[in-house]
This record gives C-alpha cells, sequence and structure tokens, in this order.
C-alpha cells in the first residue's frame, strides 16, 4: 500500500480549505472550508492508523479518531451555522470583512 | 475501709473543681446553690481526710516490714538504687535503737509483734514509718525530671482535717453572716479556692510545689481581704498583705533553691531535702543559709517580726475570712514549712546543741511584742490578730527550742480556739451593727448567751487554762523551752512564761470590756441564728476535748495506760527522715507557774477593766507611761520605718533618678532614634521612594503602553487576516521543523 496518494489529496483538499478560509467572503463557504480542513487531517489520520497497523486488523485507532473529529465538526458547524445566521438577522448580510466589530 | 492515702490527691483536686463550678454557674444558681456547693465539697473533703487519717493510724499501728518497706521508701523517694538501699539500712538500724532486739534484715511477723509490743511500752518510741509519696511527672527540662505528687503522713493528715473542719464550719457561718453581700459567689468561689490552695500546700511532696500552693494561698488572701473593696482602707490593707508576703516570699524562693542545690541539686522532694540534711556529710553553712531564707518566708506568712504589721490590717476582711485566713489554716502555712523542713532547720541552726538561734528568738520576740500590742487596741479582731502574732510566735520558738510536737501540738489546738474566738467576734459584731470596736460593747453576756459561753471557753483555751485544749499545748512548749535538747533554751522559756501572763491579761481585758459591764452602744444586741452559733458551740468543744489527744505520760504522777497518752505524738511526729529530737516530759512546777501566771493575768484584767481598780489614767500622769502607750499604739512605729523611713528615702531618690534616667538617657535615647529615622525617611524618600520604585512603575506603565500601541495596529478585527497570520505562523513553524530541525 502507498501512502503517498492519501498524502496528497490529504495536502490538495487542505490547500483548497485553507485557500476558501482566507479567501472567501461569504461566511458558509468559510466553515464549509474549515471542513474541508479537517477532512483532509480525517483522510491523513485513516490513511496513517492503516499504514502502520497494516498486520492488525483488529487496531482501528487511526479510525476511531476521524470518527472523533467529525463528531467534533459536526458540533462546530451546528454553532458556526448559528453565529452566521444570528449575524444575517441582525446585519442582513453574511460577508465577514463587515463582522471587525473588535478591531483595536 | 479503703486505701485513700493512695488517692489523696482527690482531696483538693475537689476543692478545686468547686471553686471553678461556682465561678462559672454560681451567679446563675444563686446564693443558696453556691453555698450549697460549697459546703458539700468541703464536707466530702472531710470525710475523705478524716479516711485518710484513719489510713495513717492504721499504718503507724502496722508499718509496713522488710522488704516492702525498703520498696515502698525506694519508690517513696525517686532516688537512685544505692541511697535508697542506704535509707533501708537506716530504718533497720532505728528499728534496732527502739529498744528489742530485732534480726536485722529480716522482720519476721513475731519480730514485728515484739516491736509493736516495745512500741507501746515506750509510747512515742515506735518504729520509722515512711510517709506515703505518690508523685507523677510534672514536667522535664534539661535531663532533669521535676515530679508533684502527694505527701501523707501525720503530719499532713491531721493538716487536712484541720483545715477541713475549719473550712466548713467557716462555710456554714457565712451563709449567715455574707448573707445578700454583693459578691456572694466571689466569696464563695474564693473561700473553696484557698482551702484548694491550702490543702494542696500540705500534701505537696517536693519543696517546689509548696512554693505553687504557698502563692495560691497568697493571692487568696489578697482576694478575700480586699473583699469589700470599695472602700480603700480595705483594698490597702490586701494590697498591704500581698506585698509584705512578697517580701518574705523571695526568702522562701532563695531557700528553696538553696536547699535544692545543697541536696545535691536532683531532687525538691522534701524527703531527700531532709535526708541529706540529717546525713553526715552535710554542708551546715549552706543548709543554715537555707533555713535562713525558708524562715524569711515565714516570717512575712505567719507573721513573725518584724514582717507581721500586715496581719492586723488584714482584719479589713469579713470575719469568717479572719477565722478561716488569719487564725486557723494560712498564718500556719509557715509554721507547718518549718515542720515540714525540720531536717533542714534543725542541722542548719543546730537545734539540738545551741541554747540560742535566730529562728527561736524570733519565735520568743514575736510573742511578747504581738501580746504587749493587743493592749491597746479597741477594735475586738485587732486583739485577736495580735494575738495570732504572740501565738504564731509560740509555735515558731517550740519548732525553734526543738520541741517539734508541741509546737505543732499548739498549731492545732490554736487553730481551733482561735477560729473560735473570730467566730465569736464576728457574731457580737453581726449584733452590734457590724462594728468591732470594744468601746461600744459590753454586757453582752446576757444578751448572747450561747456567744458569750463560747467565747469564755476559747478565751480560756487561749489563756491556758486546765484543762482546756489550750493548757496542754502551751505546757508542752514551755516545757520543751525548759529542757530543750541538749541544753534549755532559759530566754525562750522567760519569753514564753511572760507571754503566758500577757496572753491571759489582755483576753480577760477584751473577754470583759465585751461581754461585762453595762452595754456602751446604740444597737439592739440579739443572740445570733443557730447557723452562727452552732459552728460556735462545736468549735468550742474542739477547744475543751483537744488538748487530751497529747495527755502527758505522767501528769502530777497521774498515769493513763499507754494507749491513752501522747496519742499526737505518736502519730503526727514523723519518725522518717527526721531529727532524733527528744521529748521534754511534763514538768510540774512549769504547769503549776504557767497556770499561775495565766490566772493572775485573767485577774489583774477582771480588776483593772471590770472592777477598775489600779493604776488608771496612769498614761496621762507618767510620761514613760504615757511614752510607752503612744510607743505601743504606734505598733513599734514599724509602719512609719516601712512607709515612712523605708519606702520614702528611697521613694525621693529614687523618684529623681528615675526621672533624671528619663530625661536624660531615655528621651536622649527616643529622640535620637526618632530624629535618626526622620533622617533615614528623607533619604530613602528621595533614592529609593521617587528614584527607584516611582520609576519602576512609571517606567512599566509606559512602556506597556508603548507595546500597546504597537500590537494595537494588528488588532484589525478581520477575521480572516487573523487566520492569514495563523497559518503563516504554521508554515514558518512547519519550515523550522523540516528545514532546521
Amino acid at each position: 500500500m502507498y501512502l503517498n496518494q492519501f498524502l496528497l489529496l490529504a495536502a490538495i483538499l487542505f490547500c483548497i480549505g485553507v485557500y476558501g478560509v482566507l479567501a472567501r467572503k461569504n461566511g458558509v463557504l468559510v466553515l464549509m472550508s474549515i471542513e474541508l480542513i479537517l477532512n483532509a487531517v480525517n483522510i491523513n489520520l485513516v490513511a496513517f492508523g492503516a499504514y502502520w497497523n497494516a498486520n492488525d486488523n483488529t487496531n482501528v485507532s487511526g479510525q476511531v479518531f476521524a470518527l472523533f473529529v467529525i463528531a467534533v465538526a459536526a458540533a462546530e458547524v451546528g454553532v458556526g451555522l448559528a453565529l452566521v445566521l444570528l449575524i444575517y438577522r441582525n446585519r442582513q448580510s453574511i460577508d465577514i470583512d463587515d463582522v471587525d466589530m473588535l478591531k483595536g | 475501709m479503703f486505701n485513700m492515702i493512695d488517692k489523696v490527691w482527690i482531696i483538693p483536686a475537689l476543692m478545686a473543681s468547686s471553686f471553678l463550678v461556682i465561678l462559672f454557674f454560681g451567679k446563675r444558681w444563686g446564693t443558696r446553690a453556691t453555698a450549697g456547693i460549697g459546703i458539700a465539697a468541703v464536707s466530702i473533703c472531710l470525710m475523705l481526710s478524716v479516711i485518710v487519717a484513719g489510713n495513717w493510724i492504721s499504718r503507724v499501728n502496722h508499718p509496713p516490714a522488710g522488704a516492702a518497706l525498703a520498696a515502698e521508701v525506694l519508690q517513696a523517694n525517686g532516688l537512685t538504687p544505692q541511697t535508697g538501699e542506704n535509707i533501708a539500712g537506716e530504718v533497720n538500724a532505728e528499728t534496732h535503737d527502739s529498744g528489742e532486739t530485732v534480726a536485722a534484715g529480716s522482720h519476721s511477723s513475731t519480730s514485728e509483734a515484739t516491736t509493736e509490743a516495745s512500741a507501746s511500752e515506750h509510747g512515742g518510741e515506735h518504729e520509722s514509718v515512711p510517709p506515703v509519696v505518690r508523685t507523677v511527672t510534672w514536667f522535664q527540662i534539661g535531663g532533669m525530671e521535676f515530679e508533684m505528687g502527694t505527701l501523707v503522713d501525720g503530719l499532713a493528715a491531721m493538716m487536712l482535717i484541720t483545715v477541713c473542719i475549719i473550712s466548713l464550719l467557716v462555710h456554714i457561718y457565712s451563709t449567715e453572716y455574707l448573707h445578700g453581700d454583693v459578691r456572694f459567689t466571689h466569696y464563695y468561689a474564693f473561700l473553696s479556692l484557698f482551702t484548694a490552695s491550702m490543702l494542696f500546700y500540705v500534701l505537696s511532696s517536693n519543696t517546689l510545689q509548696m512554693l505553687v500552693g504557698w502563692e495560691l494561698v497568697g493571692v487568696c488572701s489578697f482576694g478575700l481581704i480586699g473583699h469589700w473593696w470599695e472602700e480603700k482602707k480595705n483594698t490597702d490593707a490586701a494590697l498591704k498583705a500581698f506585698l509584705t508576703n512578697r517580701v518574705g516570699d523571695i526568702g522562701l524562693i532563695l531557700g528553696v533553691i538553696i536547699t535544692f542545690f545543697a541536696a545535691g541539686g536532683t531532687s525538691f522532694n522534701v524527703l531527700h531535702i531532709n535526708e541529706y540534711a540529717l546525713s553526715q556529710g552535710a554542708n551546715t553553712t549552706l543548709l543554715l543559709l537555707g533555713a535562713l531564707c525558708l524562715f524569711g518566708g515565714v516570717t512575712s506568712k505567719s507573721g513573725q517580726f518584724p514582717l507581721h504589721t500586715w496581719l492586723p490590717d488584714a482584719m479589713a476582711g469579713p470575719t469568717p475570712v479572719s477565722a478561716l485566713i488569719h487564725a486557723a489554716t494560712m498564718v500556719v502555712a509557715g509554721v507547718y514549712l518549718i515542720a515540714r523542713l525540720y531536717a533542714v532547720f534543725f542541722s542548719g541552726l543546730a537545734i539540738g546543741s545551741s541554747t540560742f538561734h535566730y529562728v527561736a528568738f524570733i519565735g520568743g520576740f514575736t510573742t511578747i511584742i504581738g501580746g504587749l500590742l493587743a493592749f491597746v487596741q479597741t477594735d475586738l479582731k485587732k486583739v485577736l490578730a495580735y494575738s495570732t502574732i504572740s501565738q504564731l510566735g509560740y509555735m515558731v520558738m517550740a519548732l525553734g527550742v526543738g520541741a517539734w510536737t508541741a509546737g505543732v501540738f499548739h498549731l492545732f489546738t490554736h487553730a481551733f480556739f482561735k477560729a473560735c474566738l473570730f467566730l465569736g467576734a464576728g457574731s457580737v459584731s453581726h449584733a452590734c451593727h457590724h462594728t468591732f470596736d470594744m468601746r461600744e460593747m459590753g454586757g453582752l453576756r446576757k444578751k448572747m448567751p450561747v456567744t458569750h459561753a463560747t467565747f469564755l471557753i476559747a478565751t480560756l483555751a487561749l489563756a491556758g487554762i486546765f484543762p482546756l485544749a489550750g493548757f496542754w499545748s502551751k505546757d508542752e512548749i514551755l516545757a520543751g523551752s525548759a529542757s530543750g535538747q541538749d541544753n534549755a533554751y532559759t530566754i525562750m522559756l522567760i519569753f514564753g512564761l511572760i507571754t503566758a501572763f500577757l496572753t491571759a491579761a489582755y483576753m480577760g481585758r477584751a473577754y470583759w470590756m465585751t461581754f461585762w459591764g453595762d452595754y456602751r452602744g446604740h444597737a439592739k444586741p440579739h443572740e445570733s441564728p443557730k447557723v452562727i452559733t452552732v459552728p460556735l458551740m462545736i468549735l468550742a468543744g474542739c477547744a475543751v476535748v483537744l488538748g487530751f489527744t497529747n495527755f502527758p505520760k505522767s501528769f502530777f504522777g497521774f498515769k493513763l495506760p499507754g494507749s491513752f497518752t501522747t496519742r499526737f505524738e505518736h502519730f503526727v511526729e514523723p519518725t522518717f527522715a527526721f531529727p532524733p529530737i527528744q521529748h521534754a516530759p511534763f514538768t510540774p512546777w512549769l504547769a503549776i507557774a504557767s497556770t499561775i501566771l495565766a490566772a493572775g493575768g485573767l485577774f489583774v484584767a477582771y480588776q483593772y477593766f471590770e472592777k477598775n481598780r489600779g493604776p488608771h489614767g496612769l498614761t496621762s500622769r507618767n510620761k514613760v507611761a504615757m511614752a510607752g502607750y503612744t510607743f505601743l499604739e504606734n505598733k513599734y512605729y514599724l509602719d512609719e520605718l516601712y512607709t515612712g523611713v523605708i519606702a520614702g528615702s528611697t521613694k525621693g531618690p529614687l523618684a529623681r533618678a528615675a526621672n533624671w534616667f528619663n530625661q536624660n538617657i531615655l528621651d536622649g535615647i527616643i529622640n535620637g532614634i526618632g530624629l535618626g529615622a526622620r533622617k533615614i525617611a528623607a533619604v530613602v524618600y528621595v533614592v529609593a521612594d521617587q528614584l527607584i520604585i516611582d520609576g519602576a512603575v512609571n517606567g512599566s506603565g509606559q512602556g506597556s503602553e508603548g507595546a500597546g500601541q504597537l500590537l494595537r495596529k494588528i488588532q484589525t478585527g478581520k477575521v480572516q487576516q487573523y487566520a492569514s497570520i495563523l497559518f503563516a505562523g504554521a508554515v514558518v513553524l512547519a519550515g523550522v521543523l523540516v528545514f532546521v530541525v
């Protein structure tokens, strides 16, 4: 089994995610990009888990970590979307460039 | 009968707890409960004391023998084994002396029986019975163990009973005498504490503990003399008593220290010290010094010349207190001290082989000066107070001339009739508007028959009229002075005989002035209630019978069986660690002479004060008599000497010196310190405060402001900018991890 393909895929996904987070103005899209980053990490976790435990089918710690990340990501998205929704209600906009009230 | 002698500590502990209960709950529970607690506690103590005395009597009758005795001595003394064996050896040796041949070291039951038989045959000459000593460790310091514990022998048992009986009667008497007093509970609390202290004192097994009891007794007397402290004269009297006693207490402390080091510096144990004092190589110079220092304590506590001046003033306290403290128990603490550490005095002052020494002389001198002063008093209680001084002098003199038993016996009998006189005086005053002035009394014999009868009995007992208690004890003292040990103490005998006359005369004066003639006061005297008269009757009864407890072996040729004579001597006189004193036999000519003198004294007083015969008005006609009277009235100018000369002469220069010291040295130091502090403060203000501390504080403030100004530029509020910084940082870190590390 080759690890490279998985790591390459994860790196590409990560970079797309980072780009999305940094470049997009739409709050929902920023959240979606964060999901991409997390999923890139998930791929890495599962790939490394499968790689290091290729001879031991009972050890699924990589997969279990991925499942944890998914669960936490779900919660995070829930909170994030609620924030976006509230921002929209207050400002009729979800452009995160407008949300700079903490400017020093 | 169970063995109380081991658990004798319960007795003072009981009184102490009574004190605490009264102190904490007395006010809440009321006066009846307060008095009840006190009386109940003393009654129990009295019963326990009687049991202790019973235990002791059976111990004297059946002394522990042989190995048991040696072991007990060891345990009692807490000494090293070698010393213990020596003591056991001595005990055996003494047993030898007691008359019969007893195989040394093997006391079989038969030999014991022989010894006992010989003991009863010889009367006082009985086996050596060691006191019962029970100790626990008090504290340890510098590798030395200090013990506290109880020592019971005949002397302690006798004191226990005396203190308890008189305390009990005083407790009962006070319920009426102090009825409705403002500080009733306070009074009863102090009575309990006083009794506890005195019991603690007489049971002490070592001198350090005696010192504690001694001081406790002093504090209680201070509190009780100043009971009515609203009047300045009472607080003054209390202070005077306390301060005068302090003077003597220094002597006592020094004496305790000296005897401690003299006896090897290992133990304060009374028996140990006495053992040392009687041993062959004892340092008599050191013992003399110790005895004289201890006698300083006795001088103040037992009212010996020249520190007796507090005692008459102490009559400012309530009368039952005077009876308890200043007649029967506390003032005899000093006499008890001599009796307890008798070996120290015996060896130190060479009592056996001298004809004159300080203690005996002071005792004898005190009897005379106390007796003379009693004549010029118009206050009934003060007459009794001076009489107490005089009688205490008698006891000290007796101990001084080697008549140990006589002195202690006089202590015992005197306690009862003097308490009776004091309580009688209280009863009289109770009837006469609380006055003690004999010029406002007179003719009370018909109005207060019970008080009169008891007072008369006690007066006769004090005067030493046959067959009342005082006769026997006084006579023993005189006989002791006449025969002494190796030499007779002739001067003391003369002092004693003069005092026998004086005592009778001043007591006669007080008696006739109070109870005969016409009533001169303004109150309506009436007999006191039963609460007052019953204690008086009990004490008067004691004054009649107690003299027979030491009935002489041969009284004008009249001989009682051996088991009836000299019982007091047999049971009370220590036989262990006690100097080998000789007992003066009953001396008929002395008994007759002293009785004639006493009767003469009473007769003179009767003629002079009742029949108005004799040289009345002599003091206004004759200059010498006048001078003598003034001299007496001013109490030999001792008070003036103390307050005027000694205190006055030290007060002025001392005050000036103190002022100079204050102004120049103390103020100089303080001002210098102040100025220096100000100068230092100025420097500190400029350098440390302004420069360093303010600089640091301001600098840090400015620094953080600048940093904030810089950092606020980054704080844009734009989430994506933060994110880009985050990622940039991550990239840098990744680069560092990959390429550098």
